[in-house]
């Protein structure tokens, strides 16, 4: 597994595209908190970057990647190796190279010029959405031999979790808006990876509106160490399942 | 010559006698020995005298804090009489109860009572003033133990007072922290009121007075105000105070106030108004609240100016569709306008009212898709093509800059 | 050595393979041929585990092949089309290819030596032709010096002289211990290399046998000219 993952981590590092996105995430982080004297709006913009930005860069490049890729994956299946290792090693190899552009883009002038506040949560959440991305790219990348479709597919996915889920949400909570439905909305919301990690941040960057006066439940929830730890393990689900389901397919897969 | 060097002398000693308490002596046996302009000295050690009242003018003086226990059981001390000065002493346990109003020092119908760096722990009332006036509460601190709202009382009670003096006090763990009613024409300054189970400070029909540099942290509901008329608020802070019903400010009906410099931080809602008219809001700075302003359409001639809004969740919200207030020369950090002539002022209005504020006014739950890229969206659409946000809440001249000179404590905690 | 036993493989509604049974030996040199779309390249991926056949049986020396590896180690594969990921370089996968078959192997390098390949061993893959390339996946089939040798149209593409080469590299290489198995189009190259032939069509196995008896039973002495006369005399009917 480890001489596998080496060998394809050296081929995305040969690839240059993870350097210039390590740059771009370097260049926009540092620019935000150095061009706006108002460490608060640099904090918001920053948010649009994790939430939008790096979920849709991991999907892209993932499922871009695992296409381009696709001689190499047959030149390893063809030799003694697990099917089980050369796809864990893909996806952590993957992981891991898109994870360490994040920390070093995103992570390291956060803590560096911007220490405390919702920077841990940033962080945190950033990272796992790489994660949840990457791991949607697989199944997308395995639903289709089409590199176009499976592109489209990619940017299917990330709309529905950025938007168009959000809104039938929202339609929700209209509809029923006679009805308690705190507990109901919170569940929801745990079908949103996107959601979920924007939660996250909401804890520690709007805890002031999340307790006022929206109910005890929210006060409970959010207002305790615990509903950290729950999100985090959603997250950490959400990075978790596509990769088995992805791994269901790529098992069954012919080359 | 002599004899009138010896008259001069007479008030110090032979009319102001020093007693003392100590070896086994009662302090009710000293207040019935002493006469009016005595001095009590009280050693250290632990009193269990029940209750004691005075009704001359005296002065009860601690020496290291002896304490005056309560046992659970008695209100520990009744000033009925005119110029009492009560210093350095501990008062503990109290007793309690649901239909008196059972305090540490009660002091009913006087004038010219100095309560001053006396200590009180788990005390129902702490201090209690009724129907008096030109009196002292100054340095002294109190700390409420009971865990449960109906088995507090308030830290410094004052009923139907005027031209009190309530000074650089700590208050914690009471039901209300500083509570007035019918208080008028007094000051409230310098005080620390923290993690009182209801209001850090509750007032009503109480005209006149000033509160300043107080600081109001995390308290149950944070403060409320009612009723009253000519407040002056200058240089408080008011923080933390964040929960279901929890408010920085509640104003309720008050009328020809000035509220400046004040910092709201941190706080589920910054200013809640309801029926408030008149009122002048300038230079205060809210910071990091989930609200900063709540204005319910009831409110009319307000002004707000040169207020700086950082970080707020939603700056500004309303239950009407029109408002009777002036807000303008505010520093909004949302703003994203520009300043072509650089005169300091932004050439297009703010909307401090977001649509998904209102949303969520409606639909509290919806507070879940804050920051989401769907109300954002939502945000920019009714920024460009205004349908829904109250017309004419608006700040025609928002500042480019805030002046935080006055008001440096924006992220500083002291 | 490899037995086939009722493999089924359909891709979508076209049956690749049908009902397929086959048994290759150690020892022989086996030609597989038929059209294009007979479902050759389909039985040696199914072979190699890259293609999961929908029913049947594979085993290799004895045991399934299904959700296993290790035997692998025992192929060297060579195939149709030689890609390999761009920006390495030659030499970068030679060498991560002996990385990644730890053990010991009795490294063959002849080809490498032939082919020269050691002189380009610094450019990527991106700047070669694909003669190149295919000379580079011929060395790596016989790096190993696998016991089991699939070698998926192995001339293609290549110039004359290398295919020179390879041929008698094959020659050599045939020996009581290996087997042998190719596809070509080209029948005077595999009545070369070849002792035995199975014969695909639509996914269905037409003929299998040795090249030997095909011609003495069509009368025929080129192996080409074999095989039209067989699929003449038995135009439906299957042999096993």
């Amino acid at each position: 597994m480890i001489r596998v993952g080496k060998h394809i981590v050296q081929d995305l590092m040969r690839n240059r595209f993870i350097l210039a996105y390590t740059g771009l995430l370097l260049v926009l982080s540092v620019s935000m908190f150095s061009l706006d004297s108002d460490p608060g709006k640099a904090t918001l913009s920053l948010l649009n970057l994790v939430l939008l930005v790096v979920p849709l860069v991991s999907i892209i490049f993932t499922t871009i990647y695992f296409f381009n890729s696709y001689e190499f994956i047959e030149l390893l299946l063809s030799q003694p190796i697990n099917r089980k290792v050369v796809f864990f090693s893909e996806v952590v190899a993957l992981s891991a190279a898109l994870g360490m552009a994040f920390m070093i883009g995103v992570g390291l002038p956060l803590l560096i010029l911007n220490p405390g506040g919702a920077t841990g949560y940033m962080i945190l959440a950033g990272l796992l959405l790489t994660w949840v991305f990457v791991s949607l790219a697989f199944v997308a990348a395995l639903s289709t031999r089409d590199k176009a479709k499976g592109i489209g597919l990619t940017l299917l996915f990330w709309f529905y979790f950025e938007l168009i889920y959000d809104g039938f949400l929202l339609y929700i909570i209209y509809a029923f808006s006679d009805y308690p439905l705190e507990k109901v909305t919170l569940a929801l919301t745990a079908l949103n990876p996107v959601d979920l990690a924007r939660i996250l941040i909401l804890l520690k960057l709007d805890i002031s509106a999340l307790m006022g006066y929206t109910g005890a439940f929210y006060q409970n929830f959010f207002g305790s160490s615990q509903g950290v730890l729950v999100v985090g393990v959603l997250l950490i689900l959400w990075a978790v399942a596509p990769v088995l389901l992805a791994w269901r397919k790529f098992s069954r897969k012919d080359i | 010559m002599r004899a009138l060097l010896l008259f001069c002398l007479l008030p110090l000693s032979a009319w102001a006698a020093v007693i003392r308490v100590e070896n086994g002596k009662t302090i009710r046996q000293a207040i019935e020995m002493a006469q009016p302009g005595d001095s009590i000295l009280i050693a250290k050690g632990i009193y269990r005298e029940g209750n004691l009242t005075i009704k001359k003018p005296l002065t009860l003086a601690g020496i290291d804090y002896p304490v005056l226990d309560g046992e659970n059981k008695y209100e520990i001390l009744t000033v009925t009489g005119p110029d009492v000065t009560i210093t350095g002493l501990k008062f503990i346990n109290t007793g309690t109860a649901n239909i008196e109003d059972i305090a540490a020092i009660k002091a009913l119908d006087v004038m010219h009572l100095r309560v001053i760096r006396n200590k009180f722990e788990n005390a129902f009332f702490g201090i209690y003033f009724a129907n008096s006036n030109n009196s002292w509460v100054q340095e002294n601190t109190l700390i409420g133990e009971s865990k449960s709202d109906n088995q507090a009382g308030n830290g410094i009670h004052m009923w139907k007072c005027d031209h009190m003096t309530i000074e650089k006090n700590e208050i914690r763990g009471h039901r209300d922290g500083i509570y007035f009613e019918f208080v008028t024409k007094s000051r409230v300054a310098d005080n620390f009121s923290h993690e009182n189970q209801r209001y850090g400070l509750h007032f009503m029909f109480s005209h006149d007075d000033e509160y300043e540099s107080n600081i109001f942290r995390n308290n149950g509901a944070g403060i409320a105000v009612m009723y009253s008329n000519g407040v002056k608020m200058k240089g408080n802070r008011f923080e933390e105070n964040s929960g279901n019903s929890s408010y920085g400010l509640l104003l309720k009906e008050i009328a020809d106030s000035r509220i400046i410099d004040n910092i709201f931080r941190n706080n589920s809602i910054g200013i809640y108004m309801e029926g408030c008219s008149r009122g002048e809001f300038i230079h205060n700075t809210f910071t990091g609240n989930g609200w900063a302003l709540r204005v319910q359409a009831s409110c009319d001639a307000n002004t707000f100016t040169r207020n700086g809004f950082f970080s707020n969740s939603f700056d500004v919200a309303t239950n009407g569709s029109i408002s009777l207030n002036d807000i303008h020369h505010n520093y909004w950090d949302k703003y994203e306008g520009y300043d072509l002539n650089k005169d300091g002022v932004g050439d297009i209005p703010f909307r401090p009212v977001s649509l998904y504020g209102m949303v969520v006014e409606k639909m509290p739950i919806s507070i879940v898709l804050w920051r989401s890229i769907l109300v954002l969206l939502l945000d920019r659409t009714e920024k460009i093509l205004p349908a829904v946000t109250p017309e004419n809440l608006v700040d025609k001249t928002p500042l480019m800059k805030f002046d935080k000179t006055k008001s440096d404590l924006i992220t500083k905690t002291p | 050595m490899i037995t086939v036993r009722g493999l089924y493989k359909k891709f979508g509604k076209l049956e690749a393979l049908s009902n397929l049974y086959l048994d290759f030996e150690k020892g022989k040199s086996y030609a597989v041929i038929g059209p294009n779309g007979s479902g050759k390249t389909t039985l040696i991926k199914s072979i190699l585990g890259l293609v999961i056949p929908d029913e049947g049986q594979l085993q290799c020396e004895g045991t399934s092949i299904l959700n296993h590896w290790h035997y692998r180690e025992k192929i060297g594969y060579m195939p149709q089309f030689a890609t390999f990921p761009n920006h390495l370089k030659v030499g970068q996968l030679m060498e991560m290819m002996k990385d990644l078959r730890p053990g010991h192997y009795v490294l063959d390098e002849e080809l490498i030596q032939a082919y020269q390949l050691a002189d380009i061993s610094n450019k990527r893959f991106y700047t070669l032709s694909g003669g190149t390339r295919q000379k580079v996946s011929a060395a790596l089939a016989f790096l190993f010096s696998p016991p089991i040798l699939i070698l998926d149209e192995p001339t293609a593409g290549l110039d004359p002289y290398a295919v020179e080469i390879l041929k008698s590299k094959i020659q050599n290489e045939r020996t009581s211990e290996k087997l042998f198995m190719i596809t070509s189009h080209i029948m005077s190259e595999l009545e070369e290399l070849t002792s035995e032939v199975a014969y695909l069509d639509s996914g269905k196995l037409r003929y299998a046998g040795s090249i030997e008896d095909l011609k003495s039973s069509t009368r025929e002495s080129r192996l080409g000219k074999a095989i039209v006369a067989m699929l003449q005399r038995q135009p439906e009917k299957t042999t096993v």
